[in-house]
């Protein structure tokens, strides 16, 4: 916490020199609020082409104009967006100084996950150790980033943060970015176009299947990325890439706000599956001091017979506002959506997809897992459209929601637009709760309460977990139990 | 093993269970037979710890110990297991997973080490072969889609795996054809030993020719109203209950 406290002193003392900043590129701060300036000098810093400058300020001026949707089911104290800090460069911060100042909880976490303490003591940032772990650290990180660059870039795949993109590869970065989610899009995503911080960048050449499976873990160095993350992934035509978003140690971050974007796009014949684990600090038992989670991802089928797959695991964050979507632009192309959302406590999840068919026999599967406990709320809202030139579209949609306890809400909000006749969408939805006599049967073979729970739940989203990539599904149906935990009895 | 003692038990305002007293030993197999609604299945919920029942009088003790005060699950790792006379569905979750977490939660408490997936599976083999129960099953949610037989003898083949000491079989010949009546017989046969005791609630004679009694309690009206040996039963196989519900009876 003291370190905290300092960043916050010296950001207020800077504070005081009000007129040094923007052209003082060695500054490492911003003042707090957001203008004009404060765009052109996150900008400057990070010595971006006038062309990048020019897309941030016209989405900065595009956001003065835009109001904070309140739709989604969803309450929290209203954002001052003006009491924020846009640009910190990454301080180090002299952390606890033995294990015995980390939070117990956050230990306790690290150890149901597995996670030996010597990593706990990195993640946790102890000093002392964290210098001499760091140095194993940075050799284990250094080798592994190098081996798998190597691999990566025989195959001709460019993996770096979109910051060291955007001087790389400029062209392709200008042509794609915000070609998905336009600077006009909502919101959030205007205020992260205009202040971004930074992000992954992929870039799948023609014809190549990416060798491995691409995870922000391999970019330990590009990691603090902060409240502002953008992601762009393109897979050139017949190329493949499954990427893994999250990181399965719970991220406490002093960030109350994130806002990222996400884009992908897939050209003919290119497929692209994005997994997500998403465990953000939920907040304490009150709902305090969780992270709002308002990101905008969404997935363009652009060629035709492209295939974008979204798996996601929400297990975090206090409030969640999520829907990954598929534009379904290429004749014949595939969106999916597979989701667990988990909400325990107070925290409350708004999520779904978008599956909007443009093209010709394009079509989707939704299968979506909500899971509610304690005082929580979890709410499905999908659209799924057919353009009236998207002959044939279909779709299927499947909702189920699992309650535990009875004082927590699960919500269903489809949609469905069809412009043309030729569509066909189906809908499942199905709501249960885990009953008393289900409890009292396991617990009379032996299990616990949470065991029992852990294994109807685990039994619940089987079929979305089936879609994440092997090591991810077994991290997940940890997390999965370890978010339930507390929630009977 | 099991000492019940003036136990009374109550629903909602409605006493079931008027003062029951049973001691069964070491070994031992009781039945106990009655007519419909007299307080057997209840008998058997509040042994395993189903906690909708006031208990308003009494005490239980399994093998010397408090059974009322322990959580379901304790009293399963204790050696309690009560096989239902309504088996719960389990959507979702495959029976062979079911069979595998129940198994090593027990263990684990039990102090023994947890078996690995081959030796687990291995031993699921033998026993649900012993009681036909097909890996084709095994692989279906526990007790979803089950008939009524398939769903006795899953109950049966999880006996099996949790080897307890108590036995407590509610109905499980009820909705049993004649062959799945012998297996699954012979299968409780196979657990009969001189350290593991069983409490067989039926309402026919067939099964106690298949699974022979020690004693045979019958109960009516929320008290166990007599106690006999086996021939008890058949005395009740010819004559029914008349004796025991009308007002005289008691
Ligand atoms: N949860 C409950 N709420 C209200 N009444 C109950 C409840 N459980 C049991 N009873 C009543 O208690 C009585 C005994 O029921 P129980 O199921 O123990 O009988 P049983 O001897 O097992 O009968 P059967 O031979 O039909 O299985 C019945 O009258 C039943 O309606
Ligand atoms: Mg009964």
């Amino acid at each position: 916490m003291a370190a905290v406290k300092e960043t916050v002193d010296q950001v207020a003392e800077l504070e005081r020199y009000k007129y040094g900043f923007v052209t003082d590129i060695e500054s490492e701060f911003a003042p707090k609020g957001l203008n004009e300036d404060v765009v052109r000098f996150i900008s400057a810093k990070k010595g971006e082409p006038e062309w990048l400058t020019d897309w941030r300020l016209e989405a900065f001026q595009r956001w003065q104009t835009l109001k904070e949707p309140s739709w989604a089911k969803l309450g929290y104290p209203p954002v001052d967006f003006q009491d924020l800090y846009y640009y910190a460069a990454p301080v180090k911060k002299a952390g606890p100084k033995s294990l015995d100042e980390v939070d117990p909880e956050l230990l306790a976490t690290y150890e149901k996950l597995g996670i030996p303490l010597k990593e706990q003591e990195i993640l946790a940032g102890v000093e002392g150790t964290e210098n001499r772990v760091a140095v194993d650290a940075v050799f284990d990180s250094v080798s592994v980033v190098t081996t798998f660059k190597e691999k990566l870039e025989e195959a001709g795949v460019i993996f770096c943060p979109i910051s060291e993109a955007v001087h790389r590869c400029p062209e392709i970065v200008q042509k794609y970015l915000g070609s998905v989610v336009p600077i006009t899009d909502n919101f959030y995503a205007t205020l992260n176009s205009a202040v971004f911080s930074d992000g992954s960048f992929v870039y799948v050449p023609e014809g190549v299947k990416c060798p491995m499976e691409l995870s922000t873990y391999f970019r330990i160095n590009a990691q603090n990325t902060g409240q502002f993350e953008r992601t762009l992934i393109i897979a050139d035509k017949g190329a493949y890439v499954s990427y893994l978003e999250g990181c399965t140690a719970p991220q406490r971050d002093e960030n109350q706000l994130h806002a990222a974007v996400v884009e992908l796009v897939a050209l003919e014949d290119a497929e692209i599956k994005y997994s997500t684990v998403q465990n953000w600090y939920p907040g304490d038992k009150d709902g305090k001091g969780g992270i709002y989670n308002f990101v905008t991802k969404r997935g363009d089928c652009r060629g035709a017979r492209s295939k974008i797959s979204w798996t996601q695991v929400e297990t975090g964050s206090a409030i969640t506002w999520k829907y990954p979507s598929c534009i379904l632009r290429g004749d014949d192309s595939v969106g999916e959506f597979y989701s667990i959302a988990i909400t325990n406590g107070r925290q409350q999840a708004d999520t779904g997809t978008k599956m909007m068919h443009l093209g010709k026999n394009t079509s989707s599967r939704i299968i979506s897992k909500g899971i509610s406990a304690g005082h929580s709320s979890n709410t499905y809202r999908g659209l799924v459209s057919a353009h009236g030139k998207a002959k044939n579209a279909r779709n299927y949609t499947q909702c189920d929601s699992l309650l535990i306890g009875d004082k927590c809400a699960a919500h269903t909000v489809p949609y469905i637009e069809a412009k043309t006749a030729s569509a066909v969408f189906e809908h499942e939805a199905t709501t249960s709760k885990i009953s008393d006599d289900q409890m009292f049967y396991c617990m009379s073979r032996g299990l616990s309460d949470e065991e029992a729970v852990a294994l109807i739940v685990n039994g619940f989203v089987k079929e979305v977990i089936q879609h994440l990539p092997m090591e991810f599904a077994v991290e997940s149906q940890k997390l999965i139990n370890i978010s339930l935990e507390g929630s009977v009895g | 093993m099991l000492e019940i003692k003036n136990l009374h038990v109550a629903v909602e305002g409605n006493e079931i269970l008027k003062g029951i007293d049973l001691t069964v030993k070491p070994g031992e197999v009781h039945a106990i037979m009655g007519p419909n609604g007299s307080g057997k299945s209840t008998l058997s919920y509040v042994l395993a710890g189903k906690d909708d029942y006031d208990i308003t009088a009494g005490e239980v003790l399994f093998n010397g110990q408090n059974l009322l005060e322990m959580a379901p699950n304790e009293r399963a790792v204790a050696g309690l297991f009560l096989a239902f006379q309504y088996p719960i569905e389990i959507p979702g979750v495959a029976t062979m997973t079911f069979l595998k977490t129940a198994l090593n939660a027990v263990r684990k408490e039990r102090g023994k080490d947890e078996l690995s997936t081959p030796e687990f599976m291995k031993l699921v083999k033998e026993k649900s072969a012993k009681l036909n129960v097909s890996q084709e099953m095994l692989r279906r949610p526990l007790n979803v889609g089950f008939s009524g037989g398939e769903k006795k003898r899953a109950e049966i083949l999880q006996m099996a795996l949790l080897e307890p000491a108590l036995c407590v079989l509610d109905e499980t010949d009820s909705g049993l054809d004649i062959d799945a009546l012998r297996v699954v017989s012979d299968g409780v046969n196979a657990l009969r030993s001189p350290e593991r005791s069983m409490i067989v609630i039926t309402h026919y004679q067939r099964l106690l020719d298949h699974i022979v009694p020690d004693i045979v309690h019958v109960m009516a009206r929320g008290r166990i109203q007599k106690t006999g040996g086996k021939e008890l039963a058949k005395e009740l196989e010819a004559k029914g209950y008349a004796d025991y519900v009308g007002e005289a009876a008691a």
